[in-house]
């Protein structure tokens, strides 16, 4: 029975719709990450002695803990993004889907 | 040295132990009793009971046991996987790193935190929508159920037996040391405690135990925090200015030191530390305590939102400490600043808390500490025991057919196993070094649990052979790493030179693991190949879209 319903989602055309949209918005938002995560690491491993300088001229803020302090929050915003995208516009797609699939006759 | 030092790091950071490495011996003397510790620590203790005779009550079915019957919300399961992944190395050693290190301890904390937003966009859903009560329920969808259910099991107890000895020797040295009782005393406790929740109250009062401890750790830390930095009138200018001019690194305490010199340990402990993290059974787990994809996404979100702060926190934490502890002759042995602290390097967090809100604060704080071990251990004994009763009890050696009240049998007879097993070990292991042993923990979750999870997930083409080798040769090979690296081969074993020349496996045995995967299923020509990839399409619409997903029961 439920092998039925899977077949019926799967024509679906919102279904390709639905991994296609989430799944480049997830890799983008994965790669974004990754990217600034192992990149940073570089800096670390390549420049240190530039991380450790302050801002600016008279701050004490350095520049390695302002940059990490900005990742760590970037990082959270970005689980907010798309836990909002995903729990609205996606949840939504795949209620839809799921009804439709529901809906055929037999 | 450095890899020493960087795996003394990887085992504190990994939840571990609180003693290790060179800036951090513990002095392992026992301190006088602390009353307003223990009080504290009684008082979580009637509160945990009473939830886990409520929880009892509740827990009726498998899905009751195991997984609270899907029944906790995405902020309570962010609480919760928040609880089980703040461990009282995070509280106590990366303030010691702090303190001692400076910013290496800030960059070591974001790696310990950027695994989340990767486990939430690539893993989250598919767990929820894909598995019921382990992670095996995914990697066998569509797979031999006997033979990758017996290999996922296998895996997932030798990562969850080598994580409970390092946190049973870990919590008898901390309590030695904070509440003043005798080590085997401590194993006892913290064993027992951990058989009644588990056994009676199965994953509601595990959950419970872990949702208390984290409010309890943000709440303790956060205070110390306010308290601690109010003497710098919250002016991180201020803070920077005065402890940089009494710290002996000076200005280049904020730059990043000597930890990540070495690039090849350091990219192996990143994926360890990332990707065994998204392979640890007892996390994995928790996502499967809530009711749908929803809130398993949102659970993420909330996680990591709490230990992105408490990193913060800490890091802080550690650097007011630099002042407030590190300037205050009470706190060194023979009260001469720049001396042994007292109690060893891992102390300051209590230190600063006794400093800024006295002995009750201290006593608070090192209960949370307490607290923060059962919560840790009791969710490695559920995991454990859900390996033996649901995998290979219920599913192998039953093949499905065990009822209900059998397998929730077991699972109790197995969580005691665990409990006594953990109690025996805790004991042998006191005086041995174990440094290892986290470590390899990790190093099994991302090496085996972790690509055959994500490729069952992903690659349509696994199959069994490939999944079975995969397996295996992750767990051998990581075991093998860690076993010729100095940390057992010279420090255990005390042979003169490691033959694997890095502490860190994950670099290393992950390919391995992959390419085996690889290899060993596009070679498969076999009908059973063919019929398992067949089976992709039914169980990727699943993960998609969550229709036919184990929902929730209240």
């Amino acid at each position: 029975m439920s092998s039925v319903m899977y077949e019926r989602m799967r024509v679906n055309p919102k279904f390709q719709e639905l991994v296609r949209k989430r799944g480049s918005f997830a890799w983008t938002l994965a790669a974004i990450v990754l990217v600034l995560f192992y990149g940073f690491f570089l800096l670390v491993a390549f420049s240190p002695a530039l991380l450790g300088q302050k801002i600016a001229e008279g701050s004490m803020w350095p520049i390695g803990y302002t940059i990490e302090l900005c990742l760590f929050v970037f990082f959270w915003l970005t689980t907010v993004v798309y836990v909002r995208r995903a729990n609205g516009e996606f949840d939504e797609l795949t209620q839809q889907l799921i009804k439709e699939a529901q809906k055929e006759k037999l | 040295m450095m890899s020493r030092v960087l795996s003394a790091l990887s085992l504190l950071l990994l939840h571990g132990l609180a003693f290790a490495g060179p800036a951090m011996d513990a002095g392992g003397a026992k301190q006088a009793t602390n009353w307003h510790a223990i009080i504290m620590f009684l008082i979580f203790v009637a509160m945990t009971m009473g939830i886990t005779y409520w929880a009892a009550s509740r827990t009726k079915s498998t899905a009751d046991f195991y997984t609270a019957g899907g029944g906790i919300t995405g902020f309570q399961n962010g609480l919760a996987i928040a609880g089980d992944y703040m461990s009282a190395a995070t509280l106590l050693g990366l303030t010691a790193m702090a303190y001692t290190q400076g910013y290496d301890a800030y960059i070591y904390m974001l790696a310990f935190f950027a695994g989340w937003p990767i486990i939430l966009f690539l893993m989250a859903e598919r767990l929820r929508n894909l598995g019921r009560f382990t992670f095996a329920d995914i990697t066998s969808y569509r797979l031999d159920q006997g033979k990758v259910r017996t290999m996922a099991a296998i895996s997932s107890l030798v990562v969850v037996v080598f994580y409970l000895i390092a946190q049973m020797v870990g919590a008898g040295q901390l309590i030695k040391l904070l509440f003043g009782l005798d080590y085997n005393i401590a194993i006892f406790v913290v064993g027992i405690l951990m058989m009644v929740y588990v056994t009676f109250g199965g994953m509601v009062a595990t959950t419970w135990v872990q949702i208390i401890k984290a409010c309890m750790l943000l709440f303790g830390g956060t205070v110390t925090l306010i308290l601690a930095y109010s003497q710098f009138g919250f002016s991180f200018t201020d803070l920077l200015q005065k402890v940089e001019a009494v710290h002996k690194l000076g200005p280049k305490l904020m730059a990043p030191g000597s930890l990540l010199a070495d690039p090849v340990t350091a990219i192996s402990l990143g994926l360890g530390l990332m990707f065994g993290t998204a392979g640890l059974p007892h996390i994995l787990m928790r996502f499967f305590t809530v009711g749908n994809a929803k809130e398993a996404r949102k659970s993420v979100l909330y996680a990591s939102g709490f230990v992105g702060f408490f990193f913060n926190v800490i890091f802080l934490m550690g650097l007011c400490a630099v002042i407030i502890v590190g300037q205050n002759p009470d706190f060194f042995e023979g009260g001469e600043v720049g001396k042994k602290l007292i109690g060893g390097g891992n102390m300051v967090a209590m230190h600063l808390a006794k400093a800024v809100g006295g002995n009750m604060l201290l006593g608070f704080l090192a209960a949370v500490a307490f607290a923060t071990i059962l919560a840790v251990v009791a969710g490695l004994a559920l995991a454990g025991a859900s390996a033996i009763s649901h995998d290979i009890y219920a599913r192998v050696i039953r093949k499905g057919q065990a009822t209900e009240a059998e397998e929730i049998r077991v699972s109790r007879f197995a969580t005691i196993g665990l409990g006594l097993l953990a109690i025996v070990l805790g004991i042998m292991f006191e005086k041995m070094n174990i440094a290892f042993m986290v470590g390899l923990a990790f190093g099994v979750a991302a090496a085996a649990n972790f690509p055959v999870l994500i490729l069952s997930m992903y690659w349509k083409g696994l199959s069994t052979r490939g999944a079975l080798w995969g397996g295996y040769g992750g767990v051998i090979s990581a075991v093998l790493f860690v076993l010729f690296s100095k940390s057992v081969w010279v420090d255990v074993l005390g042979n003169k030179a490691a033959l694997f020349p890095y502490t860190q496996p994950a670099l290393f045995a992950m390919p391995i693991a992959f390419i085996l995967a690889y290899v060993m299923s596009k070679s498969d020509t076999s009908a059973r190949a063919k019929a398992e990839s067949d089976a992709f399409e039914d169980q990727y619409v699943r993960a998609q879209t969550g229709f036919g997903a184990s929902g929730a029961s209240h």
